[in-house]
């Protein structure tokens, strides 16, 4: 069935509440007795911790405790559980161990080494400002470019290299490029602060207000972490205030809290400050990128190589996807892709939206650019004459792709003709004018969920996920999901999600959620559906003798879809049942058919820029980015979140970068003034166009992941639409304008 | 932030006999800046003396000029009629600070007094010259970081390239004074008229921000003990052809890069009168008084321009990634002035 015939543009169903502040986020739950935890964070990056004077923060007003690695109190599990999925494998220890305030070794800047807890938050912050530490410093390594010879290759299979035909074909090519491209640090910088809430409401229970982006996860960790059973911790995150991947596991940090709630006897919250953001919860990795292609006269592509080294930690090998895409965007023959890691005194990275892929992308759609410009083609065409058909690296057919659609549209909609032919040579006034185009893929996956439904006797419905949103819209994806298989009108849909009490759900992210929950949420409704419709064609029953296939549900009425007359409510069926409601759990995953195909969203975004040549001030004005994502479930939070990834994609392009001081291996721009992401003045009018084709062998709605690719790619297309306005190839983000001063 | 004590004043004398009689006290106005300062721990006051009730907020003509109370809003100032009328220099300059929500609670005399947004100076870990050290002890915090700039073979890349060596062998200050509405008074010659335990005192605009020479702790030459009450900007005839040319990191809510401030007064196309200066390049709003006498009778032209802009470089150095305003310096003022000079 077609699971939005009407393609109702359906308002969020939580946007009041978000609007009017009515939504709670973690931070904002009360507890009698809350205490609130301060962390104190080591001010070197690498070295070890000799004294920490902690007697005049135990003596100030309101303090309930000073946790060190003197007196924290025991975790029995592992104390660094690592949860998540997005975009492959969970972090992997190293030899090194880190442990929250256990020993004095110091591996990252802004490590804790002290969390004050106080009755109130400002007085654990004043307490926690009286703690003095001493250190013995060594010198931090945290600069990838100074450290490229410590590269290794990281032992997790999905990361190996991979090759396929002639080793390093492209240098047989007439021509060849090669290049290196850098995306610098990034810091997902969500609004809301993250931290947690915990409360032990018993000896081997717990209650958590977390801000996770996976409560399932969550309760994994630290039912691990304190040998609890699983089914005793509850934890709620309903709402959150932008995650962009920084919730993807459960960070040491809440596990302390939960260890020194225990201690105290009475619920702990830690709100962190923005600057602790930078250090605690993650960044997308700095990585540096070769690109060597090579294409023949014809505009084919003949060999291509792309290597990626980033950083991590040095007590955890995080890795990401960065070459991926390479491996079967292009119809290319030969092909080598090549990850390293170079171990850091850093905190370790996690996955930031578009994670790996965003990053790859930069490097290889830069690349694609650059190619066309050498062979004198329009970069669209030269795409066009690499397009693979079928995936190059599995050998084996996509589900579906519609990109050359949408590169078809995209084109239209930017106005791709007016584009120059030659760099440099479009002006309005005095500004250049360029337009630059890039291509985003991400895999298209469906996982398992358990999804409960409850048609009531009075035709309302319920619908049940432990699934947490955390902003794409879930919520209302999954009310339209049930609305369009049970005819359930929109406003008698209640959705509950984020809470463990709820049937279990993965963790948000990878873009699969309206995949994997909205088709249990499919499934199961669509077991309501067929019980309904067992009631109503009985024997008897207002609909006796007509089969399953005739009829239909809209507006809370079952009816013979040919005539429109014969009908029963919804609600009369099941009183004259004497139903009190019909009440179903299923568990949906995918089956067989993902092994056979290849599964991938891809996004087309075209850019216009201007820049001013005098002052190298680069102004995006006009974008579109196309989504081939599958069948669009919820047109309106699509287009929002593909908005959203446009907006990131600015600010990635042209402002984003975390900047180190490498002389102390701390941050120097650890706060919204100083980071810059992009602001209303810095976003020009955003197009977004979805292809909307369903591919139904992902999953029964026919929909594929959007979010991940709203963002993958963008930065190429400013970056190519900045070399088409000013001749200047600029390979390392962001694009500031100290990189493009006098350009003509 | 540590504890402290808090006293609202409703006079200026009264405002200044507090300050006086309590050395760790500090003036709170808008707070956009201090609160900031609070929480990092680079001022740790024992007591702030609330100024906002001063009746300090009037913007009126004066026989010579225009008169702004020192505790009227940025945005009010932006948004008079007056102002945006006699002097779009100064409202372009205010509009071109900050963000709308910070622009509505900043006043006036705070703006001349925020602090430089060099990163070494708000985090007390690491080197600073600037921040004066704090005395260990009960409630007074712990000393604040350790000596040196940070921003000298550190990162650099909004600081100084005018000034920071005047007067001594080695810069021991690279920072830059962050505000946009200073550079347009310095172009528009202010005064700032002051208050103090002797009474009234006035102080020429470009007198007022000082370069940080060895004592790179003292942005002013206000005395510890003295109060903004106003600031008086002169008639002029540069309305019809000026511009604020903020060159930055993003479109909105970001420091100065460089930014020019640039008033013309043309006859035909003949320059009679120029004032200049630029933000973002100096431990003060930096006056461009060579250029402006080289443009005193010349054409209004691209060359004249930029031979000007080259006259404003002189004595320019960079401290490496900040080395590229060499050229956007130049270049913005160029671009300032073309914009000064087209017809909109």
């Amino acid at each position: 069935m077609d699971i939005n015939p009407k393609n109702q543009p359906v308002d969020r169903v939580d946007g009041r509440q978000k609007v009017t502040g009515s939504a709670k986020y973690f931070a904002e739950f009360a507890l009698p007795r809350t205490a609130y935890c301060v962390i104190v964070g080591s001010t070197i990056a690498r070295g070890t911790l000799d004294q920490l004077d902690t007697k005049r923060a135990a003596a100030a007003p309101g303090v309930l405790g000073v946790f060190t690695h003197l007196n924290m109190p025991a975790i029995p599990g592992w104390d660094a559980p690592v949860g998540g999925q997005a975009d492959g494998p969970p972090p992997q220890p190293t030899a090194e161990t880190y442990r929250i305030l256990r020993g004095t070794k110091i591996l990252f800047d802004g490590q804790p080494i002290a969390m004050v807890v106080a009755d109130t938050f400002e007085r654990a912050t004043y307490a926690a400002s009286l703690v003095k530490a001493t250190y013995t410093r060594q010198t931090p390594k945290t600069d990838l470019n100074k450290h490229l010879a410590a590269a290794i290759a990281p032992s997790i299979p999905w990361m190996k290299d991979y090759s396929r035909g002639q080793a390093e074909a492209y240098k047989t090519a007439p021509v060849v490029l090669e290049a290196d491209y850098v995306v610098p640090t990034e810091v997902h910088n969500p609004m809301e602060m993250h931290g947690i809430l915990a409360q032990w409401t018993s000896p081997t229970s717990l209650l958590l207000y977390a801000k996770t982006q996976g409560v399932n996860a969550t309760q994994r960790a630290m039912a691990q972490a304190f040998k609890l059973d699983p089914r005793n911790v509850k934890v709620h995150t309903e709402f959150m205030g932008g995650g962009f991947g920084m919730g993807l596991r459960t960070w040491p940090q809440e596990t302390a809290v939960v260890a020194i709630a225990r201690q105290l006897g009475r619920p702990v919250k830690l709100v962190m400050t923005r600057s602790q953001m930078f250090q605690l919860v993650g960044y997308r990795p700095h990585t540096r990128q070769t690109i060597r292609m090579g294409a023949d006269a014809t505009g084919k592509l003949v060999g291509l190589v792309h290597e990626a080294t980033a950083e991590t930690a040095t007590y955890e090998d995080f890795t990401e996807g960065t070459v991926n895409m390479s491996k079967f965007l292009y119809a290319c023959p030969s092909m080598q892709t090549r990850y390293r890691l170079v171990r850091l005194d850093r905190g370790v990275p996690i996955w930031m939206r578009g994670p790996g892929e965003a990053t790859g992308a930069f490097a290889l759609e830069s690349a694609m650019d650059e190619m066309a410009h050498k062979l004198h083609l329009d970069p669209l065409e030269f795409r066009l004459r690499n397009y693979s058909e079928t995936d190059p690296e599995h050998n084996r057919p996509y589900s579906s792709k519609n990109l050359r659609e949408a590169y078809e549209r995209g084109a239209a909609a930017i106005g791709w003709r007016n584009r120059p032919a030659t760099p440099g040579s479009q002006r309005e006034g005095e500004w250049l004018v360029g337009y630059g185009m890039s291509t985003g893929t991400f895999n298209a996956m469906r996982w398992q969920a358990t999804v409960r439904v409850v048609l009531q006797a009075d035709g309302s419905l319920l619908v049940q996920s432990a699934v947490t949103d955390i902003g794409p819209g879930t919520g209302t994806a999954l009310t339209i999901i049930a609305h369009n298989v049970l005819g359930v009108p929109l406003d008698r849909i209640k959705v509950q999600y984020g809470d463990t009490s709820l049937p279990p759900a993965p963790t948000q992210g990878g873009s699969a959620i309206v995949s994997t929950v909205g088709s249990a949420v499919f499934d199961t409704c669509s077991a309501v559906k067929q019980t309904l419709v067992e009631l109503a064609t009985r024997p008897g029953a207002p609909l006796a003798g007509h089969q399953a296939e005739e009829l239909a549900l809209a507006d809370g009425q079952l009816f013979v879809e040919a005539k429109l007359a014969t009908q029963v409510a919804v609600a009369e069926l099941l009183r004259q049942n004497q139903l009190a409601s019909i009440d179903k759990t299923t568990e949906s995953k995918g089956g067989p058919e993902q092994q056979k195909y290849s599964f991938y969203s891809y996004s087309v975004h075209f850019v216009r820029v201007r820049v001013n040549p005098r002052t190298g001030v680069v102004r995006v004005t006009k974008t579109v980015s196309v989504a081939d994502s599958g069948r669009i479930i919820s047109p309106k939070t699509a287009a929002s979140q593909m908005i959203g990834g446009v907006a990131g994609g600015i600010g990635m392009a042209l402002t984003e970068e975390a900047v180190l001081d490498h002389r102390f291996g701390r941050y120097v721009n650890n706060n919204l003034a100083d980071y810059h992401v992009a602001v209303h003045a810095d976003v020009p009018e955003i197009e977004t166009i979805t292809i909307d084709k369903p591919d139904y062998l992902l999953n029964p709605m026919g929909a594929k992941g959007m979010g991940e690719i709203a963002l993958i790619g963008f930065a190429a297309a400013v970056a190519n639409a900045v070399f088409n306005a000013t001749g200047r190839r600029v390979r390392e983000l962001p694009i500031t304008l100290d990189k493009l001063l006098a350009v003509s | 932030m540590n504890p402290f004590s808090y006293a609202r004043v409703t006079t200026p004398p009264a405002a200044v006999a507090a300050r006086t009689q309590q050395p760790g006290s500090y003036f709170l106005a808008g707070g956009t800046n201090l609160v900031d300062l609070l929480k990092r721990g680079v001022v740790v006051p024992e007591k702030l003396v609330d100024i906002t009730r001063l009746p300090l907020t009037a913007i009126e003509a004066t026989p010579t000029g225009l008169r702004i109370g020192a505790l009227a809003k940025n945005s009010t100032v932006a948004d008079h009629e007056l102002v945006r009328r006699q002097f779009p220099l100064l409202s372009q300059a205010l509009n071109a600070g900050a963000s709308a929500q910070l622009r509505n609670m900043a006043t006036v005399g705070g703006n001349m007094l925020q602090r430089t947004r060099c990163a070494y100076f708000y985090d007390t870990s690491l080197p600073c010259n600037k921040r004066v050290p704090v005395q260990a002890g009960p409630d007074k915090g712990q000393p604040n970081g350790p000596t040196g700039c940070g921003a000298l073979g550190g990162y650099n890349r909004m600081h100084a390239i005018f000034g920071a060596d005047a007067g001594v062998a080695a810069p021991k200050c690279i920072a830059v004074h962050p505000s946009d509405m200073c550079v347009a008074l310095a172009a528009l010659e202010a005064t700032v008229v002051v208050v103090g335990p002797k009474g009234e005192r006035r102080i020429a605009f470009r007198d007022f921000h000082r370069l940080p020479g060895d004592n790179p702790r003292q942005d002013t030459t206000l005395g510890a003990d003295e109060l903004i009450t106003a600031v008086e900007v002169p008639a002029n005839e540069l309305a019809a052809h000026s511009t604020y040319l903020k060159v930055r990191d993003r479109a909105s809510y970001a420091f100065a890069l460089v930014s020019v401030a640039a008033g013309l007064q043309l006859e035909g196309t003949t320059i009679r009168q120029a004032r200049l200066a630029m933000g973002g390049v100096a431990h003060k709003p930096w006056r461009l008084f060579e250029a402006e006498q080289f443009l005193r009778g010349k054409p209004a032209t691209l060359a004249t321009f930029q031979q000007a802009a080259t006259l404003a470089m002189k004595g320019a150095k960079g401290y490496g990634e900040n080395d590229f305003k060499l050229t956007l310096a130049p270049n913005s003022l160029v671009e300032a002035l073309t914009l000064a000079t087209t017809p909109a």
